[in-house]
């Protein structure tokens, strides 16, 4: 029975590299969107809110292809992105990135979210009335106490971006080492009727799905609290 | 639902024979499909329920037990290798069309007629099926070879997972220009938009594509009635219009 080969090594490698790079990007632009979600009373909330949401109920088909679209060369996306003179976004890693962080956004925002909200405006006051700045206050008091949500939505965002399929088969374009992550390369692997190897692929998937998981609720049993909706 | 469907069925049958055939289709023959299931509901009374999708995800799940009783794939192969393992009827293999390929941009005047854009290699993307998996995409690979030019274009191919998405990238602008099946851009005897090069039939084994009656099909009367029906002249007049060869 062949084990994985180069190609295979090759995807999983980007993939890892992909949920990584996803991961921290997340971690940063999410945690804004997650505070500004806990406290605002803006009536854009409920429009932020549902707009995170999204790609938990869309098909990724759709989010894919639209993506397809805009970051194309008559895409507003891919007007800017030709004007800046990067180029244009599908196909390459960037493209992925970028459409990856769309599509693990809500996994990142809701627990940590959630978890924020947890904390209330108590300890946020109390920090206030000692003098902490907004700055030293989400250093210090947020993040200690909202660690379990942040580290929920790391292990999610990461996990949920390994996962992903229909995005990357829409403007992925199935390059060797720039676009073509596990899933796809399983997906060629059973179309190329080559199941030995596919098994080998998919079944590594399901044990490492399985592990994060695992991980997740016995390492930070809180995470039931606060774990996104997907 | 399906003794539901049995019974509707039974009381349209006192008008003609009908019976319900579902039919696997490769995706590049989902245009001529649509027009000639049309077609053979007119002429036997029977319903014809088409299905497209890529003909490795189709061979998957006819072995899998998909309710599938006539495959019409994008190559020659897979319709043989269901006859050997046992899915397909013996001796009902045939071709229905030879696909013909071409070098195709969305941007009027792009590709010119002797494909010489390939050669001075003034684009970023080109787009092709998966060659491994599609084959469209392993007769681009063929001609790209036989042109000399495989080592060149390298860095610059996209895959579609199946024709249709290569088609799709190239429509979209976001490749260039791409290897698509004629019949995607075949319109009326003629290209019907952007711009095409016909490769030459020596730069490329011919495709065939080969219809077969599976077993679940095999004593059905619909199955059968629709594969004489793709033999008539009627589906071959359907088929030569989207730029097939027979």
């Amino acid at each position: 029975m062949p084990f994985l080969d180069a190609q295979d090594w090759a995807a999983v490698w980007l993939t890892l590299q992909l949920a990584t790079t996803v991961t921290i990007l997340l971690l940063i632009v999410g945690t804004p969107i997650a505070w500004w979600l806990a406290h605002t009373r803006s009536r854009l909330r409920g429009i932020v809110s549902a707009l995170v949401a999204m790609p938990l109920v869309l098909p990724p088909t759709v989010l894919g292809f639209y993506l397809l679209l805009l970051m194309g060369p008559n895409g507003p996306i891919g007007q800017l992105t030709q004007a800046l003179g990067i180029g244009l976004l599908p196909f390459s890693f960037g493209g992925l990135v970028i459409a990856s962080t769309f599509y693990s956004m809500p996994f990142v925002v809701q627990p940590v979210q959630n978890a924020i909200e947890a904390i209330g405006p108590r300890p946020l006051e109390v920090a206030a009335t000692l003098r902490a700045s907004p700055w030293d206050t989400f250093w210090t008091v947020v993040v200690p106490l909202a660690r379990p949500g942040f580290l929920t939505a790391a292990i999610l965002g990461f996990a949920h971006t390994v996962g992903e399929f229909g995005v990357v088969l829409m403007i992925g374009g199935n390059i060797p080492g720039v676009t073509r992550v596990i899933s796809v390369q399983i997906f060629d692997r059973v179309e190329a009727m080559e199941y030995a190897q596919a098994h080998w692929l998919a079944g590594g998937m399901v044990a490492f799905s399985f592990t994060v998981l695992l991980l997740l609720y016995t390492l930070n049993p809180q995470a039931r609290r606060s774990r996104a909706h997907g | 639902m399906k003794r539901l469907l049995a019974i509707c069925l039974f009381g349209f049958a006192a008008l003609a024979h009908a019976d319900e055939v579902k039919v696997a289709v490769a995706a590049n023959f989902t245009a001529p499909m649509q027009k000639i299931a049309a077609e053979f509901e007119k002429a036997s009374g029977h319903k014809a329920v088409v299905a497209t999708g890529s003909t490795g995800a189709f061979y998957a799940q006819i072995k899998n037990g998909a309710p599938f009783e006539v495959f019409l794939a994008a190559d020659d192969e897979t319709p043989a290798k269901l006859e050997s393992e046992g899915f397909a009827a013996k001796g009902s293999r045939f071709t229905y069309a030879v696909g013909k390929l071409v070098l195709w941009s969305s941007k009027p005047g792009f590709v010119d007629a002797d494909g010489n854009v390939l050669k001075k290699g003034a684009f970023e993307r080109l787009a092709l099926a998966n060659p491994k998996t599609a084959p469209y995409g392993a007769a681009a690979i063929e001609a790209l070879k036989k042109l000399g030019l495989h080592e060149g274009v390298q860095a610059k191919l996209v895959q579609g997972e199946t024709i249709t998405q290569a088609y799709q990238f190239v429509a979209s602008g976001n490749a260039d220009l791409g290897f698509v099946a004629l019949s995607l851009i075949w319109k009326d005897g003629a290209i019907a938009s952007g711009s095409a090069w016909v490769l030459p039939a020596d730069l490329y084994s011919p495709i065939r594509q080969d219809a077969v009656l599976l077993s679940k099909g095999a004593a059905q009367p619909a199955a059968q009635a629709l594969m004489q029906f793709l033999k008539g002249e009627a589906a071959r007049a359907i088929i030569k219009s989207y730029g097939y060869a027979l």
